[in-house]
């Protein structure tokens, strides 16, 4: 698009370095910069708090940049124990979903995108009802509790490893990336279904994959409630639950085991700043990198769906 | 290829029924077949079986005696529901909430995508995009905890409104702000992620269009109106109606956080009352017939507006 515009301009202008840069140009450019600064300042300025001294932010003092430099706080949140237990906790939910998302989701996509396969309308409807029409909270809790899953690591992973959403997108990349005579060739050659499966489709696939386990690992990771609905013990909770304890609820005693435990060396406020930054560091770590895939993979999968 | 090896097994001329088909083509490739097994079963399992269970939305459920045993009060619990005083609250607070939600958070990534359209240079571009879509990352609870750090009596914001108007807006507890602060943080959380759908729209328009539009004098604002917008109107129109298979949600998991006790006269929505009566009080027959409107209403709202947009000469959903 971009390539395009330019050629368009030197069409108009004889060079597109001159090409004239007009006010609303520059409106568009600043209102995005404003806006870009929205999604930035407010990590910055958390950041800023965690690792600045008490003192400093009990004044108000500390705004994009840190006062009086230390990391109590995070070294608070070590020496308790309980967050890093859970996030650790956390990153195992995390990656035993992932994988076992990856796995339901190709399973049904895979078939689903060949156009051979009988039935095709009918699993088509099947998944797409759940998509407008749920039962509602309370017959999935009971549902949970007679399958025995109340309380235990699965009630987070299993009920969500089959996305319709994620699925739908999986079928339309291998339909429109993967050419049918590709397959039919392999096919010839003496390679069976799964070889061309494992040799073949998946190795082309890698941008949608990397695309949809970042969609199943960041879902899996910022979800809290299905914690609060499920599940009562304390060390089967995520980390963002954790996180809501700590925040919504400052009163709790959760907040003043943590701080008791800082002993009294870092405010309230300071330690919730580092509690926050430590949950999601890792996602905005990752997330630039496999920008370039989620971008392809949400284009392919939801313009054709 | 297989199809044809499946059907050129069978005699030609000869009519062949569905199921006879069916089982030529599972022997031919079974295992295409048997990979679709356990999405079949979740599916059954965790998406159909539950929905079996809205029958105890018409009895009075025990969880001793099991949905079979326990007594059938028809629509009892429905009655009960509008003869509550609250019901109107609850209700109106949902509808209000939704409404003011898809209203102001629907046309935003639109209006964004057309501005990164504009933009000229490939690395500003990214950037900028890499910048927005970042709160699209995390955790609504993390939303909420910056939104208590920042717009809380202790926060930048608070002090510099408080400042520059020369009065004090309660973020947080004013009834009359918990809306605005509600839309405001989707909007923030998902504008910039909405955005990819409709710059994907815009990688479709004809180039030519524009210049042939610049040799006839149009400016930008009518290129925009009489180009741009009409490439990606279907696009907006399916967008919108998907949109609305989810307008009642009004996000529990956002909304407890936000609310407390000087606002509950309008963040309690159906949603609310579903998990506080039914999970946290047990009314589970009660809970699940409210839940069991709702998810109507919302069927009834993806049909309707498939409908329209079906009058509006777009493909819509199905």
């Amino acid at each position: 698009m971009a390539k395009k515009e330019k050629e368009f301009d030197t069409i108009n202008d004889g060079s597109h370095a001159i090409r004239k840069f007009s006010i609303g140009d520059f409106l568009v450019i600043f209102v995005l910069v404003v806006l870009c600064l929205t999604c930035v300042l407010p990590f910055i300025h958390l950041a800023a708090k965690s690792v600045s001294s008490n003192t400093a932010v009990m004044q108000k003092s500390v705004v994009l940049w840190p006062k009086g430099f230390n990391l109590e706080a995070y070294a608070s949140i070590f020496q308790d124990g309980t967050l890093v237990h859970s996030f650790l906790y956390s990153v195992e939910v995390v990656l035993i979903f992932t994988v076992m998302g990856m796995i339901a989701c190709t399973c049904a996509a895979y078939p689903l995108s060949k156009k051979r396969l009988k039935g095709r309308a009918f699993f088509t409807v099947l998944l797409m009802i759940p998509m407008y029409f749920n039962a509602g909270l309370i017959p999935t809790y009971l549902l949970y509790k007679d399958l025995n899953m109340l309380n235990t690591m699965w009630v987070l992973i299993l009920p969500l490893i089959y996305s319709s959403y994620n699925m739908l997108i999986m079928k339309n990349y291998f339909q429109s990336s993967i050419p049918d005579s590709l397959e039919e060739a392999a096919f010839l050659d003496g390679a069976s279904n799964f070889q061309i499966l494992f040799l073949i489709v998946l190795p082309l696939s890698l941008p949608i994959i990397a695309t949809l386990s970042l969609f199943y690992a960041v879902g899996r990771w910022n979800a809290y409630a299905d914690n609060k609905y499920y599940i009562t013990k304390e060390a089967l909770k995520m980390i963002q639950y954790k996180l809501y304890q700590l925040v919504a609820s400052a009163t709790e005693a959760q907040t003043a085991t943590l701080s008791e435990a800082a002993e009294v060396t870092s405010t309230p406020e300071v330690l919730q700043a580092a509690c926050i930054m430590f949950a999601t560091i890792p996602i905005i770590c990752i997330y630039p990198f496999l920008q370039k895939y989620f971008v392809k993979g949400v284009m392919v999968g939801a313009v054709k769906g | 290829m297989t199809k044809t090896n499946a059907e050129s097994a069978v005699l030609p001329g000869k009519k062949v029924g569905y199921w006879k088909k069916l089982k030529l083509d599972f022997l031919k490739n079974p295992w295409l077949y048997l990979m679709l097994i356990p999405g079949l079963v979740y599916f059954l399992v965790f998406k159909y079986l539950p929905m079996w269970g809205i029958i105890i939305g018409f009895e009075d459920y025990s969880p001793f005696l099991g949905p079979f045993k326990s007594a059938w009060k028809g629509l009892y619990w429905f009655q009960r529901f509008f003869s509550t005083s609250k019901w109107m609250t609850y209700l109106s607070n949902t509808l209000i909430l939704s409404f003011m939600s898809i209203i102001f958070t629907f046309p935003a990534p639109i209006i964004l995508a057309l501005m990164l359209n504009e933009i000229r240079s490939i690395h500003y571009k990214k950037v900028t995009q890499t910048l927005l879509y970042m709160p699209h990352f995390i955790s609504i609870v993390i939303v909420v905890s910056i939104t208590y750090v920042i717009f809380g009596t202790d926060g930048i914001i608070y002090k510099l409104t408080t400042q520059l108007m020369g009065r004090s807006i309660d973020y947080l507890g004013d009834p009359g702000v918990f809306r605005w602060m509600i839309v405001g943080q989707n909007i923030w959380k998902e504008t910039g992620w909405g955005t990819i759908i409709f710059l994907a729209a815009l990688t479709n328009v004809d180039t030519q269009l524009y210049e042939a539009a610049m040799i006839d004098g149009a400016n930008r604002a009518q290129r925009l109106w009489h180009i741009t917008l009409p490439a990606i109107r279907s696009t907006i129109v399916l967008m919108l109606v998907l949109r609305m298979g989810s307008v009642l949600d009004t996000g529990y998991e956002h909304l407890i956080l936000m609310s407390n006790a000087l606002n509950r006269s309008v963040s309690q929505t159906l949603d609310v009352f579903v998990y506080e009566n039914g999970i946290k009080n047990g009314q589970l027959s009660y809970t699940t017939a409210v839940g069991l409107m709702k998810s109507l209403v919302s069927v009834v709202l993806v049909v309707t507006s498939n409908k329209i947009a079906h009058a509006l000469g777009e493909e819509g959903l199905y």
